[in-house]
C-alpha cells in the first residue's frame, strides 16, 4: 500500500472507481424512476385540480344527471361562457366500488380454494393441467374478456335474466340490456382471479412441510390441517396477492367499457335483485369513454379529476396492504413480494 | 445456507404433490366433519371450473375466430367496405403492436435490470431503498388509464415536441414511441420483481467466489450474475410484454387514431391494435370500436 503502487494512483487520479462510478450511475437510474412516480403524481393532481376546486367536496357527492353533467362540461369549452366544472361523480364511483368489491370478494374466495386445490388436494395429473391453465387464464388481455362478454355473457344476461316486466319497469331512466352489474363482476372475477391464484399458490406451496407434517401425526385430518395451518401462515402472501388483483380490478376500463351497460347511473341496492341486472360506468371506463373530449379545456380537468382519484385509490391500496402486512413480518414472506 | 432454506420451505425432501399418507389422510376418515368435507368439496369444484371457463374461452375463440381467418388477412391493411370481403385484413394494427411492444421491451428491460441489480446488490441507503421497492409497488399498482393520461401530459409538454407530431406549437403527444415509453412502465414492475427474485436466488458464495479471484463487484455483476439470471431477465421481459400487448387503453390515449391512420391510410384502427383480439374481429372493421359505441352487441355478433 505504497503511494507509488500504480494501480492506487490511477484511482485517486480518475476520482471514482469503476465500481463507484457503477453505483452511482445505477442510483441515478433509480433515483429517475421515484422522479417518474412523483411528476406523475404532481401532474395529475395538478391539471385535477380546477375540478375539485370548483365542486368542493361535492365532487364525491350525488346529485343531476352525470352524462348531463359531462356533456355540458364538455360544451362549456366555448369562450363566451364561463367554463362549467359542475360534477357530481357519485354514480362513477359507486359503480367502481361495487365492482371491484364484487370482483375482489368473490374473486379472493374462489382463488384460495382453487389454490388449496391446486397446491394440496388435486391428482397430479390435474396439478399438471392446473398450473398452465392459470397462466393462460392471467395472460389473457382484457379486451379478450370484454369481447367475449360482450358476445356472450351479456347477450345471455339479456334475453335469460331480463324479463320484458322489468326491462318496461325502468325504461324511463335506464335500458336494460344485459350489460350489467352482474356481468362487469363475473367477468372481472375471471380476469383477477388467476393473480390471486398464482399469488396464493407460491405462498401455500412455501409453508414448510414439516409443520404439516406435524398436525397430521397428531391425527388431525388432510383438509383440516391445511386450512388451519397452510392457509393462515400463508395470510403474507393472501393480503399481496388480493391488494395486486384489487388494484388490477381498479384500474380496469376497457373490459368494463364494454359489458357493464355505459350509463352513468348508480345502481341502487333497495330494486332487490333488479340490483345486479342495472347498467352503471365505472371511473375507469368514464375516463376512457371521453378519451376524445380531451381537447376541451373543462372536461380534460375533471377527466383528470377522475385519474387522481383512481391513484389516490390505488396508493391507498398498495398502502393498506403494506400496513396489513406488518404484523405478520414473523412468517416467513414468500411470494409476498408484489406483482 | 440450509437453515434459511429449511426455513423457508425449500429444502429438500419436500415431494411435490405426494399426498402425505397416514390414519387420516384418506377421503373418508373418521376425523372429517362435515364442514372438512364441503370444503373439499369446494375446492375440487372450484378448480374443475376453472379449467372449464378456460377451457371455453380458448373453445369460443377458436371456432369464431378461425371462421374469418385468412392468410390474406394478415398482408392486407384495413378498408372501409360494406361487406366483410371488402374490408381487408389487420396488416397495420399487427405492426403497430409490435412495433409499439418491442419499443416498450426496449425501454423496460434494461431499465428493470438496472433497477433490480440496484435493489439486490446495492440497496444504500436504506431508506432510498423502500422509497423504491414502494415506488415500483405503486408503479405495479397503478391503474393503466392514469399512465395513459400522465402520458398524453407528458408528451404534449412543447420541450418533448420532437417526440410526436406537432403543427404550429401544438404538440398532439401521439406516436409510437409515446405510446411504447407508457407501455414501458406498465411493463417495469415485472422485469423487475422478476430479476430481482432471479438475482437473490443466487447464494451468497456464488458472489464470494468472485470476489476472491479478484473480480470488481461491477465486474461480478456483469459476469457473474446478470448471466446466472438470464431466464429470470427472458420471463421478467415476456410476462411485461405479454401486458403490454393486452393494454388498450394507454393505445387508445397515445396512439389514436392519426399515425394508425397514417400507415394504413384509411379508417380508425386503434381498437385492432391489440392484436389477438383482432382475430376474432377480423370481419369488423367498419362497427365502430365498442369502447364507444353505445350499442355494440348486435353489430359485433357474426353474421
Amino acid at each position: 500500500m505504497t503511494a507509488e503502487d500504480p494501480l492506487l494512483l490511477l484511482q485517486r487520479e480518475e476520482g471514482l472507481s469503476q465500481d463507484q462510478r457503477a453505483e452511482l450511475w445505477l442510483g441515478a437510474l433509480v433515483s429517475g424512476v421515484i422522479i417518474l412516480l412523483l411528476a406523475m403524481v404532481v401532474f395529475i393532481v395538478a391539471q385535477a385540480w380546477p375540478s375539485f376546486s370548483h365542486n368542493g367536496l361535492h365532487w364525491f357527492g350525488s346529485g343531476g344527471n352525470i352524462d348531463n353533467q359531462i356533456e355540458s362540461i364538455f360544451n362549456s369549452t366555448n369562450y363566451l361562457h364561463k367554463p362549467v366544472y359542475t360534477f357530481h361523480a357519485w354514480p362513477l364511483i359507486w359503480s367502481t366500488i361495487l365492482t371491484t368489491l364484487g370482483a375482489a370478494i368473490l374473486g379472493f374466495i374462489a382463488s384460495l380454494f382453487t389454490a388449496i386445490f391446486m397446491v394440496e388436494f388435486a391428482p397430479v395429473p390435474l396439478q399438471r393441467v392446473l398450473e398452465p391453465v392459470v397462466r393462460l387464464l392471467a395472460s389473457v388481455p382484457s379486451v379478450i374478456l370484454g369481447l367475449i362478454g360482450v358476445l356472450v355473457v351479456v347477450p345471455f344476461i339479456d334475453s335469460h335474466l331480463v324479463t320484458q316486466a322489468e326491462s318496461a319497469s325502468v325504461t324511463p331512466v335506464i335500458p336494460l340490456s344485459g350489460g350489467s352489474l352482474l356481468a362487469a363482476v363475473v367477468i372481472l372475477t375471471v380476469e383477477v382471479s388467476p393473480i390471486m391464484i398464482a399469488i396464493f399458490a407460491d405462498g401455500l406451496r412455501a409453508v414448510p412441510r414439516n409443520w404439516l407434517e406435524g398436525s397430521l401425526a397428531l391425527g388431525v385430518n388432510r383438509w383440516r390441517t391445511f386450512w388451519k395451518i397452510a392457509v393462515l401462515s400463508a395470510r403474507p402472501a393472501l393480503i399481496s396477492g388480493t391488494v395486486l388483483a384489487t388494484a388490477r380490478a381498479l384500474g380496469e376500463s376497457v373490459m368494463l367499457s364494454m359489458v357493464s351497460g355505459t350509463v352513468g347511473f348508480a345502481p341502487n341496492p333497495a330494486d332487490g335483485l333488479l340490483f345486479f341486472l342495472e347498467p352503471s360506468r365505472g371511473l375507469a371506463a368514464t375516463i376512457l369513454h371521453n378519451t376524445d373530449q380531451l381537447s376541451s379545456s373543462p372536461m380534460k380537468h375533471t377527466l383528470f379529476a377522475m385519474a387522481a382519484v383512481l391513484l389516490f385509490s390505488s396508493l391507498m391500496l398498495s398502502l393498506a396492504g403494506w400496513a396489513a402486512r406488518q404484523p405478520m413480518k414473523r412468517y416467513f414472506n414468500v411470494g409476498g413480494a408484489t406483482a | 445456507m440450509n437453515a434459511r432454506a429449511a426455513h423457508r420451505g425449500r429444502g429438500p425432501g419436500r415431494p411435490a404433490g405426494d399426498p402425505p399418507a397416514g390414519p387420516s389422510g384418506g377421503w373418508a376418515g373418521a376425523s372429517w366433519s362435515i364442514g372438512d368435507r364441503l370444503g373439499l368439496a369446494f375446492a375440487w369444484l372450484m378448480g374443475l371450473l376453472l379449467c372449464a371457463i378456460c377451457a371455453a374461452i380458448l373453445v369460443y375463440l377458436v371456432v369464431q375466430g378461425v371462421r374469418y381467418l385468412h392468410p390474406d388477412l394478415i398482408w392486407t391493411n384495413p378498408k372501409v367496405g360494406a361487406t366483410q370481403n371488402e374490408t381487408g385484413g389487420f396488416l397495420a394494427p399487427l405492426l403497430g403492436t409490435v412495433i409499439a411492444t418491442l419499443i416498450a421491451m426496449l425501454l423496460a428491460t434494461p431499465i428493470g435490470v438496472g433497477v433490480a441489480v440496484w435493489l439486490s446488490e446495492y440497496a444504500r441507503p436504506r431508506w432510498l431503498a423502500r422509497v423504491v421497492e414502494s415506488t415500483v409497488e405503486m408503479f405495479a399498482g397503478a391503474p393503466s388509464i392514469v399512465l395513459a393520461l400522465f402520458g398524453v401530459i407528458l408528451f404534449q409538454a412543447p420541450f418533448l415536441g420532437f417526440l410526436s407530431e406537432s403543427s404550429g406549437g401544438v404538440v398532439y403527444g401521439k406516436s409510437f414511441f409515446a405510446a411504447g415509453a407508457m407501455l414501458s412502465l406498465l411493463a417495469l414492475p415485472l422485469v423487475v420483481t422478476s430479476v430481482r427474485e432471479g438475482l437473490q436466488a443466487i447464494p451468497d458464495h456464488v458472489r464470494e467466489a468472485s470476489y476472491a479471484v479478484g473480480k470488481t463487484k461491477i465486474a461480478t455483476i456483469r459476469r457473474v450474475l446478470l448471466p446466472a439470471v438470464r431466464p429470470d431477465i427472458v420471463t421478467g421481459s415476456m410476462i411485461g410484454a405479454g401486458h403490454a400487448i393486452g393494454d388498450t387503453a394507454i393505445i387508445v390515449f397515445l396512439w389514436g387514431t392519426r399515425t394508425c391512420c397514417r400507415a394504413s391510410g384509411t379508417c380508425r384502427c386503434w381498437e385492432r391494435c391489440a392484436a389477438p383480439a383482432a382475430r376474432s374481429r377480423a370481419s369488423s372493421t367498419t362497427t365502430p370500436p365498442p369502447a364507444i359505441s353505445t350499442s355494440p352487441t348486435r353489430r359485433l355478433r357474426p353474421r
